[in-house]
């Protein structure tokens, strides 16, 4: 299971790269694997600020639907529009390309974050 | 909870990198690529299920036909040696006991396939109507069952066996040799609608069998395929699935499954389904589309125009062939006709979409 040791990750499995004042927003390899094919990503927040562990989407895989979480407190002003075609880039590519939003922090980041250990820990990896 | 048995080749399942998970309670292969990957495979060339999770029951003696017209509500008195038939089982107040399919050998043998999260319930339910005294066996320990489906199937598998394939028709099964083996049941049947056959082999042959399955179709594309692509299949074909589409609660009739509710002979509340049949349900099975992007699932409401609720989602999926939302559920009158405009509240939005009779997919 692949988990970037750069990254900070959330219990319910979403991943955050924070750079300056922006911080990029998608889902762990663990959690596109659990899913399975990935059908589409529904963002509608683009534009709201938003707290710490609120709901800024969701994920529709074939299986189930699973909410999205604010992992940092911010604006979401950026939606990864290459996955409205191709929704599948999130399981080829969970922390890369398939990124899902970028957000511009309001806030101190959270204290729940887990490191890439704790994470793998959280997962039984 | 009791711990989900492991079917026959549940280690080789795990080699060929499947994923698990306790379904009707047995730890089944959900998926072991990608599920749409192996839906189209299913659909373009050929893939192999292994569902020995099912359930099978022999019933013989002069009344075993007695007992099947009892507890079934199809005729099998129609059938000759070597056919299958689909058929269910109503309970004594309106609902149904399981859905299965009868094969008959000859006038003294017959195979019931069940469900398996119904194995115990069903045999108990047989067994109690079994005042004519037919012998019952439950063989559902001791038979592997492979589903190999899609439009190459016949020629994929024809290696690894003597018979002519092409020759057992839909609903018609053989017992022959296959995969070097003897008295394997070779059954027309599946539940993805791109055609194949059923293997009913005893679990001591089931590894041969199945590696053989996988070797002859190698050149033919052969997958093995999960129960998460079983369901977008049967779906796309608007089959039932026991304990989503009908239970213990619904009709048969309200469920369509009139067309295999036989009023011709008597069984097992044929008065009140009668009735049910001649007074017209309050509610209906119907398929429907989404005409938005949306994902209906199992217990989603659904609406009418006015967003007033007219029924309940049963079974939902994305269809890998349509590229769309394509569900079924129970609708109440007169909202269940084709072509009505119906809404499907998924989390906080309605999404449009119309009653369209299944198949959603055609060949």
């Amino acid at each position: 299971m692949n988990i970037p040791s750069e990254l900070k990750y959330t219990k319910d499995h979403e991943w955050v790269k924070i750079e300056g004042d922006i911080a990029t927003i998608g889902i762990t390899d663990f959690a596109q694997s659990e899913l399975g094919d990935i059908v589409y990503v529904e963002v509608e927040t683009q534009g709201e600020e938003l707290e710490e562990g609120a709901v800024f989407g969701s994920v529709e895989a074939v299986k189930t639907v699973s909410d999205l979480f604010m992992p940092v407190a911010g604006v979401v002003e950026e939606v990864n529009e290459a996955l409205e075609d191709s929704p599948e880039i999130v399981n080829e590519d969970p922390y890369g390309n398939g990124w899902m939003v970028k957000v511009k922090l309001s806030g101190e980041l959270g204290e729940e974050l887990l490191d890439a250990d704790a994470y793998k820990e959280l997962i039984g990896a | 909870m009791s711990i989900a048995k492991k079917i026959q080749l549940h280690e080789e399942h795990i080699a060929l990198g499947a994923k698990m998970a306790p379904f009707a309670g047995f730890e089944m292969p959900v998926k072991y690529s990608s599920e749409t990957e192996e839906h189209h495979t299913v659909r373009n060339a050929v893939g192999v299920f292994d569902v020995s999770h099912m359930g099978e029951f022999f019933v013989g003696g002069p009344h075993a036909l007695e007992l099947i017209q009892k507890v079934s509500s199809n005729d099998a008195s129609v059938l000759v040696d070597g056919q299958a038939q689909y058929s269910c089982l109503p309970n004594d107040k309106g609902g149904i006991v399981d859905d299965l399919i009868i094969y008959r050998f000859h006038a003294e043998k017959y195979l019931l396939v069940v469900n398996a999260s119904n194995i115990e319930k069903d045999w108990d339910w047989i067994s109690s109507q079994n005042t004519m005294g037919a012998s019952l066996r439950n063989a559902s320990d001791d038979y592997s069952l492979f589903a190999v489906q899609g439009p190459k199937a016949i020629e994929a598998m024809q290696s690894i066996s003597p018979l002519d394939l092409s020759q057992i028709e839909f609903y018609h099964f053989a017992v022959g040799e296959f995969a070097g083996i003897q008295d394997v049941i070779i059954s027309g049947t599946g539940y993805t609608g791109s055609g194949g056959f059923e293997i009913y082999v005893k679990n001591e042959d089931a590894l041969v069998v199945w590696k053989s399955i996988l070797q002859a179709g190698k050149e033919f594309g052969i997958q093995p395929i999960g129960l998460a692509a079983r369901d977008s299949l049967r779906l796309e074909m608007g089959y039932c699935l026991y304990g989503n589409d009908i239970d213990d609660t619904t009709s048969p009739i309200e469920a369509g499954l009139g067309w295999i509710t036989k009023f011709t002979k008597d069984f097992v509340n044929a008065e009140a389904l009668k009735a049910e049949k001649e007074a017209g349900s309050k509610r209906k099975l119907c398929g429907f589309v989404l005409e938005e992007r949306g994902i209906p699932r199992h217990g989603y409401e659904i609406l009418n125009e006015d967003n007033e609720p007219i029924g309940v989602v049963t079974s939902g999926t994305q269809s890998p062939i349509l590229g769309k939302g394509i569900g079924m559920g129970y609708i109440n009158a007169p909202y269940h006709k084709k072509g009505t405009a119906i809404k499907i509240a998924i989390r906080k939005k309605q999404i449009p979409a119309t009653v369209q009779r299944p198949p959603f997919v055609t060949k």
